[in-house]
């Protein structure tokens, strides 16, 4: 399955790939990564959530970088669900923004973790990754991903619609919110 | 606290709800002395609005005190104590949109921008109590209300004016004032406004300080009407006379050189058969607006002239006259209102006596009183122009 998305963001494209290539980062906006750890130069360890509380963890390696232009990464050898990615920075025309073009894949093996997987992305795909670029774009742009009373717990937005009422929460709802 | 809830087509209701908390280290919470209905909140209230939720705390004008800011907002901005009012759409002040002034299309402060784009190609800003497609913010008519981006938007008042005078600059003031603005209005120029309403006054009064020759008031309530003739205005009731002979009367047979429409999707027809055909097909969803004023100020506007639309509109129309408005080379400008734009220079007006928003205002009414308010608004009952509900 080939998710491509581009979105613009008003910040030089030197920060916006120092942000990127940090890829510490890249949970803080993409809803379905709950962690990414670097451990070693080009290597990283990815920890992703899977319906049913599963989660799916992969090592993934830079095949490609080229400061302030695009990186490439891909899943290395015995990954569950193989996969690879690049991301691209351009500079936009108005001569302050930056264009991030971002283009990823997946080898969605067969029988039950492919199915979840498939699950997961659901009959449109590609929202997910519109979604999450628009969040690094309120990341960068605002410095966090924007909550509201309906949408209250950021980048988990996708997974609670119909929404909560667009009413403030109660102290109960701030807790579990926090702890989940 | 105390909030005004939406409840499922047309049924407000004051509920008892938690307070609001800062969730974003950019926001602040207001303490609400003033607020109001808006005539959009009909389009809400009325069920034209789809993701309605039950629950969804109504209201996009207020004002009041700052109590609490988050870490995010720098003290020279905002503190606690100041006294500010309350733009209606979010903006975060750093996308491309907020940096070219276009405050209502900010790129960043709608969470539910993913369904806005599916609806409207590209998604608009967060807005107060205006549904889920505008980011599920909960509204303002209420006795307290979080204000993301509290950086950017709340405007402080640092004189001695009353909250009925600046209340206004949330929302309407600066919406009618767009509406005559993009009008490019020229000395000579006769403006005619659909919609002697809230908004429609205040176009009527920002067409007069840029400087229109004449400005026309069409709507079909005689207190609306009124409410303009006392302001200095021409009045043509639609439900009296054939609109389009009026005004050709009324402009030597040219028609007028910029033409606003201050109604948008709910329009009435002095035509009974041409109403009932938009109703029905509204009804039944055929079709999501009726543009009945729409239709009018196109085919009535001279030729070369401009219609400037800030009644709200949600989703589609027929029957637009794309004849008209191309043979006759009209200019077309609309938008939701950029009210951080406009908020300090007519807090400037106001000062100096140019406008005095106070004159709409028909009702004040405590917030437990608001499903009253909204019911002698939407059926113009009492001659209901305007209600300020206090908190």
């Amino acid at each position: 399955m080939d998710l491509s998305a581009t979105t613009t963001i008003r910040r030089p494209v030197s920060e916006v790939y120092a942000f990127w290539r940090r890829l510490e980062n890249l949970p803080t906006f993409m809803a379905h990564l709950e962690e990414v750890r670097t451990t070693g130069e080009r290597t990283s360890h990815w920890t992703a959530s899977a319906p049913f509380g599963r989660t799916v963890e992969w090592t993934a390696e830079v095949t490609e970088e080229v400061p302030d232009e695009k990186i490439r990464w891909r899943s290395t050898d015995g990954a569950d669900v193989p996969n690879t990615g690049a991301v691209l920075f351009v500079p936009a025309p108005d001569g302050v923004s930056t264009e991030v073009h971002v283009l990823l894949a997946y080898d969605i093996p067969g029988g039950e973790l492919g199915k979840a997987v498939a699950k997961y992305f659901g009959e449109e795909p590609h929202q997910q990754l519109d979604d999450d670029l628009r969040r690094l774009k309120q990341v960068m742009e605002t410095g966090e991903v924007v909550r509201s009373d309906g949408a209250p717990w950021g980048k988990r937005a996708r997974k609670e619609f119909p929404q909560r009422p667009a009413m403030p929460l109660s102290a109960a709802e701030l807790a579990k919110g926090v702890e989940a | 606290m105390k909030a005004v809830t939406w409840a499922g087509r047309n049924k407000v209701e004051v509920r008892e709800v938690p307070d609001p908390t800062i969730l974003n280290a950019r926001d602040a919470i207001v303490r609400i002395t003033s607020t109001a209905i808006c005539g959009s909140d009909l389009h809400l209230v009325d069920g034209y609005v789809p993701t309605m939720q039950d629950g969804d705390v109504l209201g996009h004008e207020f004002m009041g005190e700052v109590i609490e800011v988050g870490s995010g907002v720098a003290p020279e901005r905002l503190r606690v104590g100041d006294r500010v009012v309350v733009p209606f759409p979010i903006a975060c002040g750093a996308c491309g949109a907020c940096a070219a002034e276009l405050y209502s299309c900010c790129e960043n402060s709608n969470p539910n921008a993913g369904i806005a784009e599916k609806m409207f190609g590209h998604p608009l800003a967060g807005i107060f109590g205006y549904s889920h497609l505008t980011g599920g913010f909960a509204g303002g008519q209420a006795q307290y209300a979080r204000v993301p981006f509290a950086d950017v938007g709340p405007l402080k008042i640092e004189s001695e004016l009353t909250d009925e005078q600046v209340l206004f600059l949330s929302d309407i003031l600066p919406t009618g004032y767009m509406g005559a603005e993009m009008c490019d209005i020229q000395p000579s120029d006769v403006v005619a406004v659909w919609g002697a309403g809230p908004v429609g006054q205040f176009a009527m009064d920002s067409a007069r300080m840029l400087g229109a020759a004449t400005v026309i008031a069409i709507d079909k309530e005689p207190y609306r009407l009124r409410m303009a003739a006392e302001a200095g205005y021409v009045t043509i009731n639609f439900d009296e006379v054939d609109v389009r002979s009026r005004l050709l009367e009324l402009t030597g047979g040219r028609g007028p050189d910029k033409c606003i429409d201050a109604v948008g999707m709910e329009a009435s027809h002095g035509s009974a058969h041409i109403h009932a055909y938009d109703r029905i097909k509204q009804a039944v969803r055929a079709e999501t607006d009726r543009p009945h004023a729409l239709r009018q100020a196109i085919t009535s506007c001279r030729s070369g002239g401009i219609v400037s639309v800030v009644g709200v509109y949600g989703g589609f129309l027929d029957k637009f006259p794309a004849g008209a408005w191309m043979n006759r080379s009209l200019t077309l400008r609309t938008g939701q209102c950029h009210v951080q734009r406009y908020m300090e220079p007519l807090l400037r007006r106001i000062e100096s006596g140019e406008v005095d928003p106070t004159r709409i205002i028909t009702h004040t009414l405590p917030l437990d009183e608001a499903p009253h308010g909204f019911e002698i608004f939407k059926n113009k009952q009492d001659d209901c122009e305007k209600v300020v509900l206090k908190p």
